[in-house]
């Protein structure tokens, strides 16, 4: 097991520098310029000053390796300097956003909260009620239950959230005056009212994002276990004598499941990545947000930045649910 | 019913199980696909009960509702003094140690997720109130009287070969000391060389605990190995039900006889004279099945009455239960052996 991990993360460094070189000259050759954002009334010369300031005249493998060396090696030193109070990283020059003039990571690093808040609980309120509705769906197949369920996740799967969202806005906010439509970052949870405030603030976008991720993720339940109540093994725990209840839960969830912990792994990294519109419709500023912003200003090296933690994120949790299958599934082995 | 000998341990009395068919845009109840349609039949102490039959003749859904893994359409499954058809859920949970299956596919009935010892362990746990100690010597005794090295308790289904695996099958289904065992194909999915074994195995099982077997297969020859008696079903129907050797040597119903011409014959020069009879047409829907006889779409001997009256199973010679009407106007068991041996030539002459 240990040599098969070692073995999938050597394999994913060509991986991720060959994702990083794409990503790199995707955003540099998409047209546009980091000096569209500069009003029109600074004049010519200081606006080719500004350019030059930012480097972005440099050719541009020199601007990709200086990046790759400030992302894998400068911006990890004042990482550890910042956490250990140490002083390795000196003033050498950190990633800078260039619309901001703030460090890449200390702008993700304040994003990050109202991203990993909304839409890590969303996801985890997707998992809680897709499970249990997928289990009862796929029981009673055809029951009124399960068509309704259907019909549901029919909804949640094919409708986009900036729709969901702005009828949510519409109906809550507007017409009944229920929740904000507008997520406060400045709320800090101190004490149990402002607790209260914050969840009240989260419900609809944590709303709307479940309801999208609890579609998917409990028709893939559903289908598994489907898949597994027709088996023998099934029909073989119940002439056992065994009571419904643990023919269910223990035979057919814990063999069904185990598809089904692979997709809500490979969704996790959408955790960090955001949800872009979802943070639009509703003021969010988290990471999703910040992407937009930046892509919209030119500002390479925090959409490189984003677009690469992604990346990783995602090889990454491959890689957890490639182990996860092999731990729940007997038959898989990795030596 | 009719028994002054040894007591019939499962008594089966009109025994219907209906699949309901949905169809159109408010999935109607349209109709019913008649897998089981009224047959009756007892299994004694010890015996082993055959039940022969091709494909989708309702074979399997008759082994299954036996044990009421499915909720039958009606009639009454009488096993050990009890009807299991109408027990209730925790009454029928109490039943379950009696009454165990061997399943066809030894892969798919195990639990891919447990150990061995796990599989053979669960129904203890569930039925008995048994010390960890005392449970893991019951499953290695019962590993040993299977033939599984005891070597192999901590590994999982898809480590062994098929024939391991259904030892294991069969180790599960005995774990609770049951006295009916349902052996649904439980050597279909065998190779031939391990199919002798697990028959084998089973015989000499039965002679020591003293089972009771229903032995469900398409095999005739292995049933004709291990049977003592043998139900011929035809679409969801017993078309005859005789001990083993006169079935054998002189099947009565024209569907027993078609079928058993079928077996290979391995003398080259008894073969070279096997007269085969060939059924030609398809079996009907079981949805929809021939108003008379159900066989009368494909019988070489079918007449005018087959086609509005479905015949019932009756005893026409001492032990032998025939659904036919070539037999009903015969009322005495010694006459109409000699007809229908006159008959069964006539048909072979006919045929060849």
């Amino acid at each position: 097991m240990l040599t098969y991990i070692l073995r999938r993360l050597l394999v994913a460094i060509p991986t991720l520098i060959l994702i990083s070189i794409v990503i790199f000259l995707l955003v540099d050759l998409a047209p546009g310029s980091p000096a569209s954002e500069i009003p029109l009334t600074v004049p010519p010369e200081v606006r080719a000053r500004i350019l030059e300031s930012l480097g972005v005249n440099e050719p541009i493998h020199v601007r990709y390796l200086l990046w790759a060396k400030q992302f894998f090696w400068t911006e990890p030193l004042h990482g550890i300097d910042a956490a250990f109070g140490t002083d390795w990283a000196g003033d050498s020059q950190r990633l800078i956003s260039y619309q901001s003039r703030v460090p890449v990571f200390a702008y993700i690093w304040q994003r990050l909260p109202q991203t990993l808040t909304v839409i890590g609980s969303a996801y985890l309120l997707a998992v809680l009620i897709a499970l249990p509705i997928g289990i009862y769906s796929a029981y009673r197949q055809y029951s009124w239950f399960d068509q309704v369920g259907t019909f549901v996740s029919m909804i949640g799967f094919s409708v986009p959230t900036f729709f969901t969202g702005l009828l949510m806005i519409m109906l809550f906010t507007t017409k009944l005056g229920l929740f904000p439509s507008i997520f406060d970052t400045n709320l800090r949870v101190t004490d149990w009212s402002s607790f209260l405030k914050m969840l009240h603030q989260m419900t609809l976008p944590v709303v709307v994002l479940a309801l999208f991720n609890a579609a998917e993720i409990s028709r893939y339940t559903r289908s598994s276990v489907l898949e597994n109540l027709g088996l023998d093994y099934v029909r073989t725990a119940r002439a056992k004598g065994l009571s419904e209840r643990k023919v269910i839960l223990k035979h057919v969830l814990r063999n069904s499941l185990i598809p089904v912990v692979t997709v809500i792994a490979l969704g996790m990294p959408t955790i960090f990545a955001g949800a872009i519109v979802t943070e639009q419709v509703f003021k969010i500023n988290g990471i999703g947000a910040a992407l937009i912003g930046a892509i919209v200003a030119n500002d390479l090296p925090v959409v490189v930045t984003i677009a690469f933690i992604t990346a990783v994120l995602i090889v990454f949790f491959n890689l957890i649910a490639d182990i996860l299958y092999g731990i729940l599934d007997p038959r898989i082995r990795y030596d | 019913m009719f028994d002054d000998g040894p007591r019939p341990l499962v008594q089966v009395q009109d025994l219907r199980m209906y699949f309901p068919i949905f169809s159109g845009i408010f999935r109607r109840h349209t109709g019913d696909v008649k897998a089981v349609d009224g047959i009756s039949f007892d299994i004694v102490e010890g015996e082993t009960l055959g039940l022969v039959g091709e494909s989708g003749c309702g074979k399997s859904t008759v082994g299954r509702a036996l044990l009421r893994l499915y909720n039958i359409t009606s009639g009454r499954v009488i096993i050990d003094g009890e009807d299991v058809a109408s027990l209730g859920p925790e009454a029928l949970r109490k039943k379950r140690p009696t009454m165990q299956m061997v399943f066809q596919d030894p892969q798919a009935s195990l639990n891919p997720r447990m150990t061995l010892a796990r599989i053979i362990g669960e129904p203890l746990n569930e039925h008995t109130d048994w010390s960890t100690a005392r449970k893991l010597d019951r499953i290695y005794e019962l590993m040993d009287a299977v033939g599984l090295n005891r070597r192999f308790a901590n590994r999982y289904p898809h480590e062994f070969s098929g024939g391991q695996r259904q030892r294991i099958g069969i180790a599960r289904a005995l774990a609770l000391n049951p006295k009916f065992i349902v052996c649904d194909e439980p050597i279909a999915a065998l190779d031939v060389s391990i199919q002798a074994q697990v028959v084998n195995l089973l015989e000499d099982l039965q002679e020591k605990l003293g089972l009771t077997y229903l032995f469900i297969s398409h095999d005739l020859s292995m049933v004709r190995h291990i049977a003592d008696r043998v139900a011929v079903m035809y679409l969801g129907r017993i078309a005859e039900l005789s001990p083993r050797d006169p079935l054998y040597a002189k099947p009565l119903h024209p569907y027993a006889e078609a079928l058993l011409s079928a077996v290979n014959e391995p003398d080259p020069v008894r073969a070279a004279n096997r007269r085969r009879i060939i059924l030609t047409g398809d079996v009907p829907s079981p949805a929809n099945p021939p108003k008379g006889c159900n066989f009368c779409t494909r019988c070489p001997k079918v007449f005018d009455r087959c086609r509005t009256e479905k015949p019932e199973l009756r005893e026409v010679e001492t032990g032998r239960f025939v659904a036919c009407h070539l037999f009903d106007d015969k009322p005495q068991a010694a006459g109409s052996t000699g007809a229908s041996e006159a008959n069964e030539r006539n048909q072979q002459g006919v045929t060849q």
